[in-house]
């Protein structure tokens, strides 16, 4: 028995991957674990994009809703503020007060401004236009994310997936009904406006078009408890929800759940300007195109604060708050991709594949002894030793083990012993060819060496590729087998070497190359 | 234990003109499935919608068709087993864009009174997210290839690399020719079964590559064919041994691993199958008839040394003081 540098590293690596890999194995408290994907822990993985030319729409209304506040409050008369998604147009009855309008224009970025006279024509500029658009996406991934930490679920996972894509992936979703809350939560625009109601014409709501409503500047919108029953507002809100600054549940006198929200100053100063102005009429609350309320204005309200009431319950009425605090979805989202797992499944796939690295690793166990003898054993403490680093890696790393990756580490089990077959081979030649047992060890590794190599670099370019590419739980799999490889070579060739070296003069006095190799002689 | 002890060299490249049509013959039958049948892609790269249900009977497959007609969400969808009786999927073409809407939900309140079932998987992938996954998978294939023969262009020789892409190519088509006739979804894991096909019967076929090498460097003989044939008898243990316990483990995932890996597991069975032959009886054969010259090679070898040498020499003296 002989130590040597190649058994101590051999061995400190088994210590490694004994140690680090318990965590995982006994699932213990402390210490870093590998974390299971979706498909085995069940869960949702969603891709989301963004819709943001609509954010771009939504920037046109809330600067028309500024130039009315700022005409307003300034005694500028404005005729025919109209707006569509692209252009805001209006006209000033009085030329006097082009400058003034101008210079509150001039404090804005990213404004086209043509004026005509009297009438001024508004639009986003290019480099405006692309930056509210990026914009949204940001805002959107920041957005989800708030919503989904104040949710209550271990570590959601928002991330920008490319340009435009937004990554959602929630673990552990154990119910149906948490599932529809995440995603209504995630998807739900939250978008307060505060709009007037024209009092002047809400009588005959029920007989005008749409288009009507827009000649006239007003909207028609549905009451959100009974669609059948319409209101029209002017179109222009007088202020939305980016003034939003918290929303908390409540209760009113019934003890019903309601939603308490509170204005920043700005907001605060637009809301009281405007109920100053308009006592004995009503206040639309629009919460994403719907109403939900219209109390009438008694007096002026200062401090911006208000209060949805809606028919909901209480964790509608917590997850809505949630959304309202977050903030609004600058556009909305729709769903690219959807991946749901239920948990019975992930854990049928764990079992399944359980099965299948138990079977395989027996079947090629029992194959290397049989076949190879001692040296089939040796390279099996090596194939031990390869499964127990490829975990302890991964639980370092906190990598996410997939089905596809626990298929590259059934299949590193396959591969693994590869290189030790190819040296066994080149060591059974030499003892034929009568070499020593020094020589046939030293130079069936060196001989064999090349080989592993080349054949090693090669799976691992394929598996990079995989990595780079492949989506998910596909990644996963590159990830095992990459693991897999690179540790082979710690195990398979530097480890191997160090037990024979270790053993050498033993096998030399035993000279059963029987025992030692499976071969005669 | 022994498989092979080598005794004598086996004359393999007397068989490749066999190979060769053999090999000829399941390309094409390979070529005309895909060209006529076609691969049957999978929602991640075609895009639609599953919805898999099991149940805890056999599940009333009659009964559900029927149900399901009620609702156009369905209009497209098919039913099929999943694995088992309890199991089945529902394949639709059909996504929908609305987060808040949930086609599992649709399916659960759809399915009401066919008995005792859970929705257990539901992917939907859109039309954008599938194209895109489609051209990501073709170029991952083509970079692995790409990375591969730049390699081993320069680990070995260029007509080593191009005999052992072709090599590739030969068992990639055929594996797709198996999935096409078996009619598997193709789908992100097949993908993944296929690249590792590449990495997998590449291996095979650089040991092979590497004795000959070995051999050609080696040995005095200039006779390609004899060193060819000596190459591969004398791998011909360890190839028949790593195939097997390779098979084994992948046979163990194919029989035990599930229904959602089976797809992946057949696809690396073949892979593992073709990929020995391949390595053997394609990628050799092609290294003769590309002309591969020994003489060459070793006039190569020994200008190379050469070279070595006068470069050492240029340093010696410069380190001497004498430059």
């Amino acid at each position: 028995m002989r130590l040597n540098y190649r058994i101590v590293i051999f061995a400190l690596a088994i210590i490694f991957g004994v140690f680090f890999s318990m965590p995982s194995l006994l699932q213990t408290q402390n210490g870093k674990k590998i974390t299971l994907g979706l498909d085995l822990q069940g869960g949702l993985h969603m891709l989301l994009g963004v819709k943001t030319k609509q954010a771009t729409a939504s920037r046109i209304k809330s600067i028309t809703a500024s130039i009315k506040h700022f005409s307003d409050k300034n005694d500028i008369l404005v005729d025919d503020l109209v707006f569509n998604e692209i252009t805001i147009n209006f006209t000033l009855l009085d030329s006097d007060d082009t400058k003034q309008m101008k210079e509150f224009f001039d404090a804005m970025d990213g404004l086209n401004i043509s004026i005509n006279l009297e009438s001024f024509t508004l639009s986003l500029t290019q480099e405006e236009r692309i930056k509210t658009e990026k914009e949204a996406i940001s805002q959107a991934i920041e957005t989800i994310r708030n919503r989904l930490d104040q949710f209550g679920l271990a570590e959601p996972v928002v991330a920008r997936q490319g340009e435009e894509k937004i990554l959602v992936q929630l673990a552990g979703i154990k119910t149906q009904e948490e599932e529809q809350r995440a995603r209504e939560l995630i998807s739900r625009a939250a978008k307060l406006e505060l709009m007037a109601v024209d009092e002047d014409r809400a009588a005959r709501v029920y007989t005008m078009s749409d288009s009507d409503a827009r000649e006239y500047g007003d909207v028609i919108l549905e009451d959100a408890k009974n669609p059948d029953i319409k209101y029209l507002v002017r179109e222009i809100p007088i202020l939305d929800g980016g003034m939003l600054i918290d929303a908390n549940m409540g209760f009113d006198q019934n003890n019903r759940p309601l939603i308490n929200f509170k204005l920043n100053a700005e907001g605060a100063e637009i809301f009281g300007d405007f109920t100053g102005k308009s006592v004995g009429k009503r206040l639309a609350v629009v919460l994403d195109g719907k109403v939900y309320s219209d109390p009438v204005i008694n007096e002026r309200i200062g401090g911006g604060s208000g209060q949805i009431s809606g028919n909901y319950s209480v964790v509608e009425a917590k997850d809505l708050a949630i959304a309202l605090r977050s903030g609004a979805l600058l556009a909305p989202i729709y769903l690219m991709e959807k991946r749901s797992v239920g948990p019975s499944l992930g854990a049928d796939s764990i079992r399944a594949s359980m099965i299948a690295l138990a079977g395989g690793f027996i079947l090629v166990i029992i194959f290397m002894v049989i076949y190879y003898r001692m040296a089939g054993l040796i390279a099996n403490i090596a194939l031990i030793a390869n499964l127990f680093i490829i975990l302890a890696v991964m639980s370092l790393f906190g990598a996410t083990l997939t089905l596809p990756g626990m298929a590259g580490i059934v299949l590193t089990v396959g591969m693994a012993v590869d290189a030790n077959v190819i040296i066994s081979e080149r060591i059974r030649e030499l003892v034929y060819e009568g070499k020593s047992m020094h020589k046939a060890i030293e130079d069936g590794y060196a001989n064999a060496m090349r080989a592993i190599l080349d054949a090693n670099i090669t799976t691992l370019i394929a598996a990079v590729v995989l990595y780079a590419y492949g989506t998910g739980a596909i990644k996963g799999f590159a990830i095992t087998i990459s693991i897999g490889i690179l540790a082979s070579m710690l195990t398979a060739i530097l480890g191997t070497h160090g037990i024979y070296q270790m053993l050498e003069q033993k096998i030399q006095k035993s000279k059963n190359n029987r025992l030692w190799f499976g071969i005669k002689g | 234990m022994e498989f092979f002890k080598y005794t004598r060299t086996f004359n393999f490249m007397a068989r490749s003109k066999f190979a060769m049509f053999v090999s000829l013959a399941l390309l094409t039958a390979s070529y005309t499935l895909l060209i006529t049948k076609g691969l049957n892609y999978g929602v991640d790269f075609a895009g639609g919608t599953i919805v898999q249900v099991k149940y805890d009977t056999p599940a009333p497959i009659n009964k559900m068709r029927a149900k399901l007609k009620t609702n156009d969400i369905f209009a497209s969808a098919t039913i099929t087993e999943f694995g088992s009786p309890d199991e089945v999927v529902i394949r639709m073409k059909t996504t929908s864009g609305d987060v808040s809407v949930d086609i599992g939900d649709i399916t659960r309140e759809a399915l009401q009174g066919t008995g005792n079932f859970e929705v257990r998987r539901v992917d939907i992938v859109g039309p954008t997210v599938g194209a895109e996954l489609k051209e990501k998978g073709i170029m991952s294939m083509l970079l692995a290839v790409m990375g591969i023969l730049i390699y081993v262009a320069f680990r070995f020789e260029w007509r080593f690399a191009v005999a052992s892409i072709i090599a590739l190519v030969h068992d990639v088509s055929i594996a797709l020719g198996a999935i096409t006739l078996v009619g598997l979804d193709v789908n992100l894991d097949v993908l993944a079964a296929l690249l590792t096909i590449l990495g997998y019967s590449l291996n095979d076929t650089i040991i092979v590559f590497d004795r000959i090498r070995e051999g050609v460097t080696n040995s005095k003989k200039t006779d390609l064919t004899g060193i060819v044939n000596e190459s591969i008898t004398r791998t011909l243990a360890r190839t028949t041994l790593t195939s097997l316990t390779t098979f084994f483990v992948v046979f163990t995932l194919f029989m035990f691993g599930g229904e959602i890996i089976h797809a992946f597991a057949f696809t690396l069975l073949v892979g593992v199958v073709v990929g020995t032959y391949s390595s053997v009886f394609v990628a050799s054969p092609i290294l003769i008839w590309f002309g591969f010259d020994v003489k060459t090679y070793h006039a190569k070898l020994a200008n190379k040394a050469k070279r070595e040498a006068e470069k050492q020499r240029m340093r010696d003296q410069y380190e001497s003081g004498i430059m």
